[in-house]
């Protein structure tokens, strides 16, 4: 198994409804309990029950980046599953599928998973644990481990789960079926987490105080992990009539002085341009998170694309400073959860934050390294007579009071305004209050360069390189273990400020430069057109709705490199 | 207490805002000075129109917003320091057109704010078109051959989407006007009050609405549902001015 790379890939197949999603997270935090690196993601469609649902779990003794397409192991709980992927099962790996799903043949490892369900009596959902426990047997890993995940996650409910579990193990052990070893290790800090999950524990380390949501997937789990803990955490979270009113209602939050936060998909994110402007033109903190799927329109809802970038970096109408950061993974998603609240606060401006289906739910074993910063940003001296929310200061920067202070009145205004915050058309006045708000954008490349704007991973010396960002970090970094000639990989995490001078000095030894998108333009490759004027001519873009396939892509990459 | 800024005030001569204004500034003193309130717990909000400019005519937290969106503006600063008395300066193509959602869900919600609606039955900022609240036959610069549209009735609309203060005034009537904003600010809940307001400039129902008007007699009882949709239903000939409307209901902002 696996011979040749270190990871292994299960993957868990069934319809909507069947409990595939919840059987791969037990398995992985099993697989987590004895010291496994896990990388896990979910392809589901646009529905309730029905349709094809399936859990991709990779693991190894060292990190896992992105899920492997060779499979090891498929568990099919229904025959569609082994049509859908017999084709990306790896030479010698095998198929356990329930028995009274298919006949078995020559590598399918039948396993009565239904029949002992309706023996025990058991809740359909069940059904899954009967494949679990054969599946310890299969990696000689400890049964009572996974009891005890079971009895963590359904509680008195689990005995069903238990015992079939048990079942399952024995039927694997009485057939003989091959076994594997899995190094076992002492469980290490690491915990399993998503994408959305880290961005909004990201937020909550930066002091956020609201979170205001429309339901929209990919960002949708986001809004149900912080109502699920709004009391632990303290904070209010609120799902409004549609995402103008998410947007401007955290604005109103902001200016009354508490730490907000909003969170859409592209189609939600649209809606927000105007208010996106007025927290521009207000300078009031602003945090939204984008997490992309494919569009135009309602486009793939429940798929994974990057092409929301060119939108976000030229985001509202009008000209005013805003800073777009694009995370790649769980760790740099809790980063940018906490870097985009601290940054609002800083600098008194809108922050985008673009994550994407694939990085938003994918669940990856992590150890998160706890932020501990709160920038709470210039406060006023409230004993200042004549407050003037937009003084003009040296740095652009005027000092925040809020509504409930006494003596004074703060004044807020969507038109252009003086320093008081009352209405001008005087063009020296509009001039002088754009140029203040413009003041600050030197100092946000200054933090922003503080904070890697761009990675760089890979052979730092070599003459060949490939640009990424956002998810597609995984599947390079899978990938170019599989290049056969010396590669450079850069990863962009801050889009505005762009970091044209770190960029443009990296590729000053490169001779082939190849961009790595997840949109059907190269939105990534016109950026950098545009701040440092080097035109990317390889491009390998990837728009069918799908991540990246880290075997694929290192195919791909060798064949430009041949060129 | 000095509630005015030094900000020129750009309305039409004899516009009717200055008797909304006048009228939202005594109510304001009246209520300070009884310890009801305190000036700086008072957060004013309001949309883009000729209403839009009287938040810089107040010495007090305001904030202009963008057209329509006064209402989840005031919403969010509430959620945030409910200690606050959010107040929102409406106009009527600005909350019956671009934020009507916006104004519907606060009332469903029953969010502790005051909404103050001037409606003169026609956008006027950008010269004179039919709004919502327009006649039928209205003749305006965007409907040469009259408005095509019936009017809505507003004041059903936020009844029944859950208001627990539901009022009408008429702009000249400062006196009267005052105390119902002043009641309204009183109420804990989602008060609305809307204020019948010629323009001078576009559409001048001076005449029309001189023998239209007609206050609610002292009988009125302000607590039946029912009741208030009659009476507000049947304004055909007559319109009933008053408050139609009070009840105590539990309010958003105490339990999110």
């Amino acid at each position: 198994m696996a011979e040749d790379n270190n990871i292994t890939t299960i993957l868990l197949g069934g319809e909507a409804g069947d409990g595939v999603k919840e059987a791969g997270i037990s398995f992985s935090k099993l697989l987590l309990e004895v010291g496994q690196k896990l990388f896990i993601s979910f392809e589901y469609p646009s529905l309730i029950r029905g349709g094809h649902n399936s859990c991709s779990l990779s693991f190894s003794n060292e990190k896992v980046f992105n899920n492997l397409n060779e499979l090891d192991i498929v568990i099919a709980f229904n025959k569609e599953t082994v049509e859908l992927h017999k084709k990306e099962l790896r030479k010698g790996g095998i198929i356990i599928i329930d028995s009274d799903k298919a006949a078995t043949s020559n590598n399918n490892l039948a396993l009565p998973m239904s029949a002992f369900t309706k023996k025990q009596n058991a809740h359909h959902l069940a059904r899954t644990s009967v494949a679990l426990g054969a599946l310890v047997y299969y990696f000689s890993l400890p049964l009572n481990k996974l009891e005890k995940i079971f009895k963590e996650s359904f509680k008195n409910k689990a005995k069903d789960n238990i015992v079939l579990a048990r079942q399952g193990f024995e039927y694997a052990k009485k057939n003989n079926w091959p076994q594997l070893k899995i190094k076992i290790a002492k469980k290490g800090t690491a915990r399993l987490i998503d994408g959305n999950q880290a961005f909004a524990e990201g937020l909550l380390s930066a002091g956020l105080e609201n979170y205001i949501a429309y339901p929209m997937t990919p960002a949708t789990s986001i809004l149900h992990f912080l109502a699920e803990h709004k009391d632990k955490y303290k904070i209010k979270v609120i799902q409004p009539e549609n995402e103008i009113a998410a947007a401007i209602m955290a604005i109103g939050a902001s200016y009354a002085g508490k730490r907000s936060a909003v969170g859409t998909s592209g189609g939600g994110f649209a809606l927000m341009q105007e208010s996106f402007s007025l927290a521009g033109i207000t300078e009031i903190p602003f945090v939204a998170v984008i997490s992309q799927r494919p569009g135009p329109a309602t486009g793939v809802p429940t798929g994974t694309g990057q092409a929301d970038l060119a939108m976000l970096k030229n985001a509202g109408h009008g000209e005013f400073p805003l800073v777009v950061l694009a995370p790649g993974d769980a760790e740099e998603s809790y980063e940018a959860g906490a870097r985009a609240l601290n940054l609002a606060w800083q600098f008194q401006v809108p922050v985008l934050v673009l994550l994407d289906k694939h990085l938003s739910e994918s669940i990856a074993s992590v150890d998160l390294k706890e932020n501990k910063k709160i920038v709470r940003g210039k406060l006023a001296n409230i004993k200042e007579k004549n407050y003037k929310r937009y003084s003009f200061f040296k740095d652009g920067i005027s000092p925040m009071a809020f509504p409930g202070t006494r003596g004074l009145s703060v004044k807020s205004n969507s038109y252009e305004h003086d320093e008081r915050g009352i209405v001008t058309e005087n063009p020296t006045i509009v001039k002088k209050m754009f140029d203040k708000r413009f003041k600050k954008i030197p100092l946000i490349i200054r933090e922003i360069n503080n904070q890697s704007p761009l990675k760089v991973y890979g052979d730092k010396k070599a003459t060949n390189a490939i640009i990424f960002w956002g998810s597609t970090k995984g599947a390079v970094l899978e990938a170019i273990k599989n290049i056969k000639q010396s590669i450079k990989a850069i990863q962009i995490i801050s889009m505005e400020p762009f970091p044209d001078k770190k960029l443009a000095s990296e590729l000053k030894q490169i001779k082939k430069i190849i961009a790595v998108e997840g949109n059907a333009i190269g939105q990534l490759a016109s950026l950098i057109r545009e701040k440092t004027g080097i035109e990317i001519k390889n491009k390998i873009l990837r728009y069918d709705s799908k991540p990246f396939n880290p075997a694929d892509l290192a195919e791909k990459i060798n064949k430009e490199l041949k060129k | 207490m000095d509630l005015n800024t030094k900000t020129k005030i750009t309305w039409c001569p004899g516009c009717p805002n200055f008797g909304i204004l006048a009228a939202f500034k005594s109510s304001v003193s009246d209520l300070v000075k009884a310890r009801e309130i305190n000036l700086e717990n008072l957060a004013i909000f309001s949309g883009i129109g000729c209403h839009g400019k009287i938040t810089e005519y107040l010495n007090l937290n305001t904030f202009t917003s963008l057209h329509g969106r006064a209402i989840p503006l005031a919403l969010g600063a509430k959620i945030a320091n409910p200690k606050l008395k959010a107040i929102a300066f409406v106009g009527d193509g600005d909350v019956y057109a671009e934020g009507l959602d916006h104004l519907i869900h606060a009332a469903k919600k029953n969010s502790d704010m005051t909404i103050i609606v001037h409606n003169n039955q026609v956008f006027a900022l950008t010269t004179g078109q039919f709004t919502p609240t327009s006649p039928k036959g209205l003749k305006s610069k965007s409907s040469p051959k009259g408005s095509i549209e019936e009017p809505l009735n507003p004041l059903t609309l936020i009844l029944s989407a859950g208001a627990s203060f539901v009022a009408r005034s008429y702009a000249l009537e400062i006196e009267k006007t005052k105390k119902i904003i002043t009641a309204a600010i009183q109420h804990r809940g989602f008060s609305f009050v809307e204020i019948i307001q010629p323009c001078i400039t576009f559409y001048d129902t001076r005449e029309i609405l001189k023998n239209k008007i007609k206050w609610l007699d002292e009988k009125y009882k302000t607590n039946d549902f029912y009741g208030a949709f009659n009476k507000i239903s049947k304004s055909k000939e007559k319109m009933p001015l008053g408050i139609f409307y009070q009840v105590k209901k539990p309010i958003f902002e105490d339990e999110v």
